[in-house]
């Protein structure tokens, strides 16, 4: 497998009134060509800041990041941006929104590719509904087959099942495992549920609180499908969350 | 809400028993205050058979409907995309707005004379007035529109790589639309004020020149008072027009579905 991201010495600073807020401070590391990495760390601690580097929609004070090589000058569809609180847009169809993000294609074409990615995540029979009329895992599912409408290279997810019920966020995990074993697409999964991590990283980035570091970094090495109850993920769970310092929950 | 509960025949008999209260809580002031001047419901609406025997009420409406219409789609066609541009570059707004702001409180009212000088005495005045009324709320509602676009929303087009047709049309338009529509419907109501009063300056058509022509021309309290009732009913026609828009499937999930 190839090196899909590298990032270099990524350094972020914000100007407050009181002075600069340091944000990230000599962030490295690199991510393989269809690799999952889900990155934690401590809340406000700048793992979003750094997502929104990595798909260029913020900039680094310092340091570089690169995709294929070449370093990232913006938002492009080759890598997707997926956030909680969700971009689908509440004016267009299901069907519209998928069709969204395709350019230069017959519109027969174009609705025929539609129909296929609403069915692959269960909006089958939805294609005409406006999302408003849609349960919140719906969405959620609409925003991701959104994404892989335009066959994008990465994801970037930023907690993109916290808005959602218990219940519903691990069906949404398992959904998400099943589409990526049918067509497999780097994802960088920023999240504060070590659980949600454990169940989908093939690496987790552990942060340290603001100004963020990279504390550590934990291999996951569970062949899917993964059971969380299983006594090596347990252990592996009470260690990250020892790393997060929170040790006396466990 | 509690409103949710009601019969949708109360919904209906509810105002109109109103109506019909006030209609003859009026005739019975105006019967036993023997008033010679001060038309009961009932001469009102011999007033308006006379009015439509003549053919002369379709024609005072189709004039005032005619001259709302043109000034109100100018005030339209130039207020939307200004709004929208207005909404956008920043630049253009803290240029322009101020003047806005400024001429925006001068009810058209007082732009009267003006008018005369520059339109005279024409249909061109009252169109002008109209254009004016209705072109600062709707530039207002639609610059405000634009402004409070969800980040989110940009976001995603930008990241999917929308050409600028796209962003402007399929982003940008569609989610100013449901306040667009707010603008468009405001304007319209104060374009339906307006041209009653316009029509008061000289003209020999409208509705506003009925119920003026009608006091001075011997009196005639019940076509004055038919002439309002008429207003009164189309205005609430014109209101419930532009709320249909308001349903549309593509602004219902501003409005509460």
């Amino acid at each position: 497998m190839g090196t899909k991201i590298t990032v270099t010495d990524l350094w972020k600073v914000y100007p407050t009134r009181n002075g600069s807020l340091s944000v990230l401070e000599g962030i490295d590391f690199t991510v393989a060509e269809g690799e999952f990495v889900a990155i934690i760390g401590p809340s406000g601690c700048g793992k979003s800041t750094l997502l929104n580097i990595l798909a260029g929609f913020d900039w680094p004070d310092r340091g570089a990041v690169a995709l294929d090589g070449k370093p990232v000058s913006g938002p492009s569809p080759k890598g997707i941006f997926i956030f909680q609180t969700g971009s689908i847009f509440p004016w267009l169809t299901v069907q519209g929104n998928l069709m969204f993000g395709l350019n230069g294609l017959p519109r027969a074409e174009k609705k025929r590719l539609a129909d296929h990615y609403a069915a692959m995540v269960g909006l089958k029979g939805f294609e005409q509904v406006f999302p408003f009329q849609l349960s919140g895992g719906m969405r959620q599912r609409l925003e991701v087959a959104r994404a892989l409408m335009v066959k994008p290279e990465v994801l970037y997810m930023d907690e993109p099942f916290g808005s959602l019920d218990a219940l519903t966020r691990l069906q949404m995990r398992i959904e998400l495992l099943r589409i990526l074993s049918r067509q497999r697409h780097t994802v960088l999964l920023v999240t504060h549920d070590v659980e949600e991590a454990l169940h989908l990283a093939d690496r987790i980035l552990l942060l340290s609180a603001r100004p963020a570091r990279i504390q550590s970094v934990v291999d996951v090495p569970f062949p899917h499908p993964r059971k969380l109850s299983n006594p090596a993920v347990v252990e592996l769970k009470e260690q990250i969350l020892r790393e997060l310092g929170v040790e006396d929950a466990v | 809400m509690e409103n949710t509960t009601l019969k949708n025949s109360t919904k209906v008999l509810a105002p109109l028993g109103l109506v019909a209260f006030v209609v003859a809580l009026w005739w019975v002031a105006v019967t036993t205050s023997k008033s010679l001047i001060f038309p009961t419901p009932g001469q009102v609406v011999l007033g308006f058979v006379e009015l439509t025997q003549q053919g002369l009420l379709l024609k005072h409406v189709l004039a005032s409907l005619l001259r709302v219409a043109l000034g109100y789609l100018l005030a339209a066609a130039l207020a939307i995309p200004l709004g929208i541009l207005l909404g956008w570059f920043s630049g253009a707004y803290i240029t322009v707005n101020p003047l806005i702001q400024l001429l925006r409180p001068i009810s058209p009212i007082a732009w009267i004379p003006i008018a005369i000088l520059w339109f005279g005495m024409g249909d061109s005045s009252p169109i002008f007035l109209i254009f004016l009324s209705s072109f600062f709320p709707m530039v207002v509602e639609t610059t405000a529109g634009v402004h409070t676009i969800e980040r989110q929303y940009l976001r995603a087009a930008q990241n999917f790589g929308a050409c600028r047709l796209k962003l402007w049309s399929v982003v940008i338009f569609l989610a100013a639309l449901p306040q667009i529509i707010i603008g468009m419907r405001v304007g319209l109501g104060v374009a339906w004020l307006v041209v009653v009063a316009a029509e008061m300056i000289a003209i020999n058509s409208g509705l506003g020149f009925l119920i003026i022509d009608s006091r001075n021309a011997g009196n005639r309290y019940d076509l004055v008072v038919a002439g309002m009732a008429i207003i009164g009913v189309i205005g609430l026609l014109l209101d419930g027009l532009m709320r249909r828009l308001e349903r549309l499937d593509v602004v219902r999930w501003r409005y509460g579905h």
